[in-house]
């Protein structure tokens, strides 16, 4: 099959998974009551006051497919509801949380893949030595660690015992006064490219140091299972034909090791890129949540210990497609890389 | 089909795996005697519940009578984790019991008449699995209101997709041997060939790994307990125990490992359940691996 035609195939396959995704969220949403739904559609505070005619203008006491095409109407117009917790828009509450959240999976992500790896091949290059043990004891250690605890340790060795040397939270106070004033210009959100784009030592060195134990919590319990399926398959990869055939020709092991297992091996791996952007949304709600570190995930936190249910659902809604597209991202890669996928799609 | 000497042969040879069986059943003693460890005190009527001695939100540190301390809000740590065993088993039970008997029911539907069934179940199965499990889970635990009982139907519906599909998969890969071909030829029911001659001769192992994963299913409700999402305060459970220490990680000026004991102890406890679950399962996955052979 023509790449092209797998493209297309693969998108028509979207809808439905999508479609199925929103019926999920608004199924769960009608667990509530009209008046705890009518939320949804407020924008407003006034309009709390009469919230018998807001369930009257959306017709919630209406049938159901009929509500349904409404809600998916308003959502495609970007009008997610009401966030209790922020006291604004759900749409402008994620758009106001997610440079913070970016930020943390912008340092670590890179940590956890190129870590994973690394430490994944020599395992498997050494293989049954000390480091395939160490690594492996590590690994399975750290796939263990409740995410929570772990923030928790960090922070009372960190925070507490070393007075003050990572705290939580994403800046000082008086750093935090600053990013705010007129001196300082708030280009993407993210603190520490603000504080390069601004030239400001002060505040790239404070932002840093409130990063290193979430990055640290978020880095160990994904890192850990990169590298068990690196193992994994650079051992197989090392296994194959051609491995033999570069060593009996008297290739130097690590050109071996490094040139023609790993780029094969790496294959694998990508296909788990899509879980490890799970894993790492499913962790960004405990890290944030342990180290009060503002992002989308402490607001989801803080929304669904409000029992704000309409701001946890948009939350889901949005990791849910967002998690879709990172699928059909990492397939579509996979199938440029690897042809195989593509005919395998052909002969059924 | 696994050949169960070879599996015991394999598991003796892995020293890790013994320590993780030995850790399980430290914690399975444990669940069965926490009466006998942690009596509850006399007129008792739930002893899930932890009993208090005050009502000071400062941990006081372990002493003679309550050998862990007290957490915030004067609960015996002790006895909160001796009983929070029993829930985690409570909910890892419950929850990898239900997701396999709907994976078998979903999967050998599916695997077994395929067509339009499977194409059904299966794009249902895909809906669960396009959303962070955890996300999802915490959702769900919001729309039916915050309770353990909310956290193990939560955690049922994020993880039957997975065994629907990998049970489906096992099916599948027997479907057209011989043997069922044989049945089918002698006029076999669909579902003495799904119950006798199929079933038997694929799912061990997904069962095998499926009952392991009762230490991530644990450590997901923690995570949801920890979170506020989970038991009611007071009810022995270990996510719950850290949350009581959340406020108490730094000490007064001068001490900062004051109260260490509020969180170390309780996230050792989930820490080491998890490990002998995950030690046990890393084993059976390098032994039920096919890729890596008969090494």
């Amino acid at each position: 099959m023509e790449f092209r035609a797998y493209i297309i195939r693969r998108l028509v396959l979207l809808i439905p998974v999508l479609l199925g995704v929103t019926i999920l969220i608004f199924g769960l949403l009608q667990l509530f009551s009209p008046v705890e739904r009518a939320a949804l559609y407020i924008r407003d505070p006034k309009q709390f006051a009469d919230i018998g005619h807001v369930i009257e203008q959306y017709g919630l006491n209406q049938p159901i497919w009929v509500q349904y095409g409404r809600w998916m109407g308003e959502i495609i117009h970007g009008n997610l509801g009401w966030s209790r917790v922020v006291s604004q828009p759900v749409t402008s509450a994620m758009l106001s949380f997610f440079p913070a959240t970016l930020e943390l999976a912008l340092f670590s992500a890179p940590l956890i893949i190129i870590g994973g790896i690394f430490l994944g091949s020599k395992a498997a290059a050494h293989k049954d030595k000390f480091i395939d043990h160490a690594t492996r004891v590590g690994a399975i250690i750290g796939w263990s660690l409740p995410t929570f605890w772990l923030g928790l340790m960090l922070l009372m060795v960190f925070y507490g015992f070393f007075s003050g040397l990572f705290p939580p939270e994403r800046l000082s106070t008086e750093m935090s006064i600053l990013v705010h004033s007129a001196q300082f210009t708030r280009y993407t959100g993210l603190n520490t490219i603000d504080a390069i784009l601004n030239a400001n030592g002060p505040v790239l060195l404070d932002a840093l140091r409130h990063l290193v134990l979430p990055i640290v919590t978020l880095t160990v319990v994904n890192l850990a299972f990169i590298l068990r399926l690196m193992r994994s398959s650079m051992l197989e990869a090392l296994g194959k034909g051609y491995i033999l055939t570069a060593r009996a020709k008297g290739l130097d092991e690590n050109a071996v090791v490094n040139k023609h297992a790993r780029r094969n091996a790496l294959i694998p791996v990508l296909t788990v890129s899509g879980y490890l952007f799970a894993s790492l949304v499913n962790g960004v709600v405990i890290t944030e949540t342990i180290f009060n570190y503002k992002g989308l995930g402490w607001w989801a936190w803080q929304s669904a210990v409000h029992l704000d249910a309409p701001s946890v659902l948009a939350f889901a809604l949005f990791s849910g497609i967002l998690f879709v597209i990172t699928n059909l991202i990492v397939d579509l890669l996979y199938a440029r890389i690897d042809p195989r996928v593509r005919l395998g799609e052909q002969v059924q | 089909m696994i050949d169960f000497k070879y599996l015991l042969y394999k598991l003796r040879q892995n020293p890790l795996s013994i320590v993780g069986i030995i850790i399980i059943l430290i914690f399975i003693v444990i669940a069965i005697l926490a009466p006998v460890i942690a009596p509850p005190p006399e007129g008792t009527i739930d002893p899930y519940q932890i009993p208090r001695y005050g009502f000071s939100p400062t941990p006081q540190p372990p002493s003679a009578e309550h050998p862990f301390g007290l957490s915030e809000g004067q609960y015996d740590i002790f006895y909160g984790l001796i009983w929070g065993t029993r829930s985690a088993f409570k909910v890892g039970l419950l929850v990898i019991g239900s997701v396999v008997v709907i994976g078998i029911l979903l999967g050998s539907l599916a695997g077994y008449f395929g067509g339009t069934v499977d194409e059904i179940i299966m794009r249902i199965a895909d809906i669960f699995l396009a959303f962070p499990a955890l996300i999802l889970a915490m959702a769900i635990t919001v729309a039916l209101g915050p309770s353990l009982n909310s956290v193990i139907l939560a955690l049922i519906t994020v993880s039957w997709p997975i065994y629907t599909r990998l049970i489906r998969g096992d099916i599948l890969s027997v479907r057209e041997e011989d043997y069922v071909q044989s049945a089918k030829g002698i006029g076999a029911s669909h579902s003495r060939i799904i119950v006798r001659h199929i079933l038997p001769n694929s799912i061990y192992p997904t069962l095998v790994m499926a009952s392991l994963d009762i230490g991530a299913v644990v450590l997901s409700a923690a995570a949801l307990s920890f979170l506020g999402l989970g038991a009611p305060e007071g009810y022995a459970d270990w996510g719950q125990m850290i949350q009581f220490a959340r406020n108490w990680i730094v000490g007064p000026p001068g001490n900062p490992l004051a109260y260490w004991y509020t969180v170390t102890i309780p996230g050792l406890f989930i820490l080491f359940f998890v490990l002998g679950w995950n030690l046990l399962g890393d084993a059976f996955r390098d032994i039920l691996d096919p890729r890596l052979g008969k090494r």
